[in-house]
């Protein structure tokens, strides 16, 4: 299967294809727009080449399980894309255990969210759009995550920030806020784009310093080349630059919220599970470089730290049901970023694959519930839909308690490994940072469980009638709830495991093993502390549990004493640190107003359009003196040849003299 | 007793003369077109006059061609005067201006 693993990419493009060209014609067949027939053609071409896909992504892992470890880094090259003068660029798909690792996540919970989509999107007008759209994304997120240089990463990379725009602006003629979901997927193009300008100035260096962008050759001469450190620092932090776009970090975390404009399974599959962990999967393929840029290390670590609490704090007072789970994710990807700062890659990578089942979760519980309260977002009008949709309810509260890091569900254990890591490599503070996160995650997620799911029921019954979805969103919602509640047992620490290990860190330990040759800073800490350490995270997150209870269920009024006490700072964290607004004025507006005053109003009306205009005003002057040369009679134009020609007889006359 | 080659490119160089003064001082596009002819045919006397001098035909082919060309030049020339004449009434060049700005 290993050999067919090209097939994972074209599947999703012959989707993307067959959607995006033939989905207006069959759609059109119907004569309605909620044509059931010809929506299930489309739904199943675009669900199946993505199953398919995830079947020959199972199979090639069975293939590299069977092989010895040393022969589990499989090329499959299929043409050569770019050859000129020493660089040489190739469509070849790096098939090892990293790569397989994102593949599953990405065509699996792909998989389960196209069928979601299925229900979710049922009678859109726009149903073959969508399908095409989600194909085309993972097309392009396979190409990202198996390509075996940084340039076809670079075109995945590219090719998801674009699937992410155009199903950001999918609903293109809805309101969003105070502007509209086309604005939003342009908010978060743009401030990709700057990410990706780091990324490519990054790439550049490589070039420059190693002769070559395929993965494998990169990495070697990473460790053979004598390279200066600052080499690697200046790389390390372009690649990241890179990443905060795409991953949503601090600086560059303002899109992700506004990404929220898109239907709820795009920020399921994109905005949670698989494209916004694309810069934890490239830091983590470029651990070597990492590794031998200890400064570059610290400052992942710190922006990982940083944007997993502030987010936290964020997500601490949002009303927006997808808003909370916005700045959660923002949240979790700092995490994963703290896991590889603090040299613990494989433990960052767990994450993304926990991170991925339950979040994904979420959001489609969210989902299911936003579809069955007709569009309303606002947590302060749900309430007690416990009764109303059951699957939803404990699919949701599976989740809920598996991101909250309670053991033995997924989030647990990814999440403590991370907090571990943390502490023996990086030290108390960014532990104790990363704990205060751990808390309030479990705190604004049970807000979020128990204002939409328990107590009293806020919404107005004439007008909405809360319902289950049907089989179609709730299977998947089951079969994720299964994964987000048994996923983590594969990456058992080793306190628990004995002598079978952590099977998740000895599948991926190839990858990372030269990476963490380097670092060799993983100092000796006992047993005892690490169950210290884990006993006063679940407590912490328990608490946190029974305190959101207390505040949202038994005294409601607790909360909104607490809000108006803090009026200061409840609004600061509303109004997210005011980052947008910081934004405006001291970046966008002045580019908008610079432009505007000077470079339109100056540069291009006064001196541009200035010169050309005065260049033909001159003109105009001269040649209208010149032009009365020309008097219309043939006669002067004789003479005028005659006295050329006398001129010219008189010069070679006298020339010759 | 044999004329010299003077006298012929002096009446040539005289003939060509009266043509250009002709062409740039004369009004009646008629005339002008006469004088046209007279420089051709000056020039023509100047090939004839050394072809017979170095005793090479060459020169004497040429006259032919010039006076193929002189015709027809005349035959469209003549049309052209004819066609401003019935639209502007008039074959005097001063008051034929419109080739200008």
């Amino acid at each position: 299967m290993i050999d067919l693993i090209y097939l994972t990419v074209l599947l999703p493009l012959l989707g993307f294809l067959f959607n995006g060209l033939l989905g207006p014609k069959i759609s059109a067949k119907s004569g309605s727009t909620s044509g059931g027939k010809n929506e299930k053609l489309i739904g199943i071409v675009g669900s199946g080449a993505i199953g398919l896909s995830f079947i020959i992504v199972v199979g090639a892992f069975f293939e590299t399980l069977a092989l010895p470890v040393d022969q589990r880094l499989n090329i499959v090259t299929l043409f050569q894309w770019i050859a000129v003068a020493g660089l040489n660029i190739s469509f070849s798909y790096q098939v090892d255990q990293l790569s397989l690792v994102m593949s599953l996540i990405v065509t699996g919970v792909g998989f389960i969210i196209h069928i979601y989509s299925i229900g979710y999107m049922h009678g859109d007008k726009s149903f073959w759009r969508f399908f095409a759209y989600m194909n085309l994304f993972i097309f392009a997120m396979m190409n990202l995550v198996l390509a075996d240089n940084f340039l076809l990463l670079f075109l995945g990379w590219e090719g998801v920030g674009l699937c992410s725009y155009l199903l950001i602006g999918f609903w293109y003629d809805r309101k969003f806020e105070k502007s509209t979901t086309s604005a939003a997927g342009l908010k978060a193009f743009i401030v990709n784009r700057i990410g990706d300008f780091g990324f490519l100035l990054g790439m550049f260096l490589i070039y420059s310093t190693f002769g070559t962008l395929v993965f494998t050759d990169v990495f070697s001469r990473a460790v053979s080349f004598a390279v200066p450190e600052h080499i690697f620092v200046l790389i390390a932090i372009f690649l990241f630059i890179g990443a905060t776009g795409k991953s949503a970090q601090i600086p560059l975390l303002v899109w992700l919220p506004d990404a929220m404009a898109g239907p709820t399974p795009v920020s399921a599959l994109i905005h949670a599970a698989t494209m916004v962990t694309a810069g934890v999967y490239m830091v983590a393929r470029c651990s070597i470089i990492y590794a031998s840029a200890p400064a570059a290390m610290m400052v992942v670590a710190v922006i990982g730290v940083f944007t997993a609490f502030f987010a936290a704090t964020i997500g601490l007072v949002q009303n927006d049901i997808k808003k909370v789970l916005a700045y959660s994710t923002v949240s979790q990807l700092g995490y994963m970023f703290l896991a590889l700062g603090a040299g613990a890659f494989s433990a960052g990578i767990f994450h993304v694959m926990t991170h991925a089942f339950f979040k994904a979760l979420l959001f489609l519980g969210a989902g299911s519930v936003i579809h069955s309260m007709h569009e309303q977002q606002d947590i302060r009008h749900y309430g007690g839909l416990k009764k109303y949709m059951p699957l939803t309810y404990g699919t949701f509260l599976v989740a809920a308690v598996a991101i909250s890091g309670i053991p033995p569900l997924s989030g647990f254990f990814s999440k403590d490994e991370i907090l571990w890591y943390s502490f023996t490599n990086l030290g108390f503070v960014f532990w104790l940072i990363g704990l205060l996160t751990a808390i309030m995650t479990a705190f604004y997620m049970f807000r979020l469980y128990f204002m939409t799911f328990e107590g009293k029921e806020k919404f107005d019954h004439h007008k909405v009638h809360p319902h289950e979805s049907p089989k179609v969103m709730t299977v998947p919602l089951i079969i994720l709830a299964v994964l987000a509640a048994i996923g983590g047992f594969i990456g058992i620490p080793e306190i628990f495991s004995g002598e079978h290990g952590n099977l998740f860190h000895s599948w991926l330990a190839p990858v990372f093993k030269t990476a963490e040759m380097k670092l060799l800073q993983f100092g000796s800490h006992s047993h005892f502390e690490e169950l210290l350490l884990m006993i006063i995270s679940v407590v912490a997150a328990a608490g946190a549990i029974f305190y959101a209870r207390y505040v949202y269920l038994k005294k409601p009024e607790v909360a909104a004493k607490t809000s108006s006490k803090f009026k200061g700072i409840y609004n600061v964290l509303l109004n997210k640190y005011f980052v947008d607004e910081v934004y405006d004025a001291t970046i966008i507006n002045p580019i908008v107003k610079g432009s505007e005053s000077i470079l339109w109003k100056i540069a291009d009306n006064k001196i541009i359009d200035g010169l050309i205009n005065n260049l033909a005003k001159l003109i105009e002057i001269i040649s209208g003196s010149i032009k009365k040369i020309q008097t219309g009679i043939a006669q002067s134009y004789a003479l005028v040849m005659v006295l050329g020609i006398l001129i010219a007889l008189f010069w070679i006359i006298l020339s010759y003299a | 007793m044999q004329i010299p080659i003077e006298y012929y490119l002096i009446l040539s160089a005289f003939m060509f003369t009266v043509g250009i003064v002709g062409v740039l001082t004369r009004r009646n596009a008629i005339v002008v077109f006469m004088c046209i002819e007279l420089m051709l045919n000056s020039a023509n006397l100047t090939l004839i006059t050394y072809s017979s001098y170095l005793g090479d035909v060459a020169g004497q082919l040429f006259v032919f061609f010039v006076m193929s060309v002189a015709a027809a030049e005349a035959a469209v020339g003549l049309a052209i005067i004819i066609a401003i004449y019935r639209n502007k009434l008039t074959v005097n060049i001063d008051e034929i201006n419109i080739l200008k700005w």
